[in-house]
């Protein structure tokens, strides 16, 4: 295992990585997408998007048949390694990152998984994906490692102007802890208690990050419509803290979180008559305005949340 | 000595009384509290190698009731009746009909993943979740909840074309579980949704809605996960000694 890899490795590595945007991206999440691939762009990031990709199962399909969603992941695994001919895969929606991290674990791990995806991905007719051929990076690493901090730093112009933001990581980029045995290694790893890899890349975009301690709190994304009167109040304790921390901002870096805020935040208005103020935006929107790029270019006008006017008022854009 | 604290302190298997006098000391008043003297004989033994049997249930055997699980659990926090280590004591010692009394709100599970977190043992509480809430489904205990029909609807496209369109698993979800369309929160929604749309955008949207998003060469795999699945589903249904016919 490759824990602590020299930083200047990395930035080789994830210099040019396959893209794996997920059916969220392609859908519901397109501002995540358009604002993800003009980073990528504006840093002399590589994207080459996966050929053929599948839906990973996102947080259903494991409760049909848990083996079949290490399967679909496998396979988007697969496809990178065999016919996009890359050894690492930038995945920017928790759950695909997630699973894709799962599915290595269990492959890795449990001989039923590996049965179960070899006998699959024969009948289907593409290679067998093997635990350890590819590596999965969340968007997060991608742009911390593969760009480099203090590089990104030269890059910020105008900045975000110490707007004051709660970073809101969600549940599936840090848990279970069993899947990401990179994380909790000391200085310059991630934590799944207190993660901060976006605190880090907004504070240099020039944010004035707030203490927010719902980091890793629930959004109720796996029942967002199932169980909506659940999602609706975890939602509301989210916004809540955000805005008692003072935040003006909630930066996302999960389609789920950040959807099931937007609509929860709706919600809450309709049906339990709390209304909130607190904006919500994806990361990879806020370090591309603070590089200067417009809101329309990293798709603001694609949010639910109506942020065109804020960013305008605060001088962001 | 299994101490089965709930069923013990619900206020029905409590006597008190207002005037009590034992041995010729009074004990009026909260000094009267008494659990009722109890046998307990509807034990199924086979409860825990049924959600063993179950996928996400084959930890349930580490447990030693330490309750990390429910004190880290979010929707313990939202509702106290949802407990996971109470719920997976229940199942290791075989109370089925004290299960069943939460057979409701187990299905609630977000999978967040904080009590697999937190588990020391690696019972991978959230799993057991899943399988105890399947076995509730599978024994026709409870119909299948809402969030099993959302798995069926998202799964079933998956199956079909490789990929999702989130708004096809909404309404094909609404539909099912006979809930309207517009709602006053969605059309809220929609409304801020396509206020800043580019008019290409929305034709995108619509043309993804009806020429859905598919994997190309997706029809071996297909075949070959539905295959799986119902495999699997059959040798689970016989594990829980039901007919096969689902």
């Amino acid at each position: 295992m490759t824990i602590l890899i020299d930083k200047e490795v990395r930035k080789a590595k994830y210099k040019k990585v396959a893209y794996y945007p997920g059916c969220a991206l392609e859908g519901s999440a397109q501002s995540y997408d358009k604002s993800t691939r003009a980073v990528s762009k504006a840093l002399g990031l590589e994207l080459v998007e996966i050929k053929d990709w599948n839906c990973c199962g996102a947080m259903e399909v494991k409760n049909v048949d848990p083996e079949i969603q290490t399967y679909l992941s496998a396979r988007v695994l697969s496809e990178a390694q065999h016919k996009s001919k890359q050894d690492v895969v930038m995945a920017p929606c928790n759950g695909c990152y997630h699973n894709l991290k799962k599915a290595e674990y269990d492959l890795e791990n449990k001989d039923k998984s590996r049965a179960v995806t070899e006998k699959i991905s024969k009948k289907a007719g593409h290679e067998t994906y093997k635990a350890g051929d590819v590596e999965t990076i969340h968007a997060l690493d991608w742009i911390k490692f593969g760009y480099g901090e203090e590089e990104l730093k030269a890059k910020i112009k105008g900045g975000l102007k110490g707007l004051k933001i709660a970073n809101y990581y969600g549940c599936m980029y840090t848990r279970p802890r069993h899947i990401f045995p990179e994380k909790d290694q000391g200085r310059d790893s991630e934590s799944t208690s207190k993660p901060h890899y976006m605190d880090d890349l907004l504070a240099i975009a020039g944010a004035e990050n707030v203490e927010f301690p719902l980091k890793t709190a629930c959004c109720g994304g796996a029942h967002t419509l199932s169980d909506s009167d659940m999602s609706t109040k975890l939602v509301l304790n989210i916004l809540q803290a955000a805005e008692a921390a003072g935040a003006e901002v909630i930066a996302t870096e999960c389609p789920t979180c950040h959807s099931g805020l937007e609509m929860h935040q709706i919600r809450a208005l309709k049906r339990l008559s709390k209304k909130t103020n607190v904006k919500v935006i994806y990361f990879t929107q806020l370090l591309g305005m603070a590089m200067g790029l417009s809101p329309r270019k990293v798709g603001l006008n694609f949010n639910i949340s109506d942020s065109m006017k804020f960013v305008k008022e605060k001088g962001i854009a | 000595m299994a101490i089965h604290e709930k069923s013990l302190i619900r206020p029905e298997n409590i006597s008190s009384h207002e005037k009590k006098i034992v041995d010729g000391i009074d004990v009026s008043g909260d000094w009267s509290t008494f659990i009722h003297t109890r046998v307990v004989t509807d034990y199924n033994e086979n409860l825990e190698e049924e959600i063993a049997a179950l996928p996400g249930g084959e930890y349930i055997h580490r447990c030693w009731q330490c309750g990390s699980c429910t004190n880290s659990c979010t929707v313990n926090a939202e509702n106290p009746d949802f407990n996971p280590r109470y719920w997976i004591y229940l199942i290791r010692v075989g109370m089925e009909e004290e299960l069943l009394r939460d057979k409701d709100i187990i299905w609630q599970c977000v999978s967040c993943n904080k009590c697999t977190s937190a588990c020391p043992r690696d019972v991978f509480p959230e799993g057991v979740m899943k399988a105890t809430a399947h076995w509730m489904e599978l024994k026709g205990h409870t119909p299948p909840s809402h969030s099993t029909i959302f798995d069926d609807v998202f799964t079933e496209q998956v199956i079909k074309h490789g990929k999702i369109e989130d708004g096809e698993v909404l309404k094909d979800f609404l539909l099912k579980t006979k809930q309207p369309l517009m709602q006053d929160w969605i059309v809220q929604m929609v409304k801020q949704m396509i206020k800043g749309f580019p008019v290409m955008s929305l034709m995108k949207m619509g043309w993804a809605t009806i020429f859905h998003p598919k994997t190309k060469n997706w029809a071996r795999a297909s075949d070959a996960i539905k295959e799986h699945i119902a495999e699997e589903h059959a040798a689970q249904r016989k594990a829980l000694g039901l007919d096969s016919a689902e």
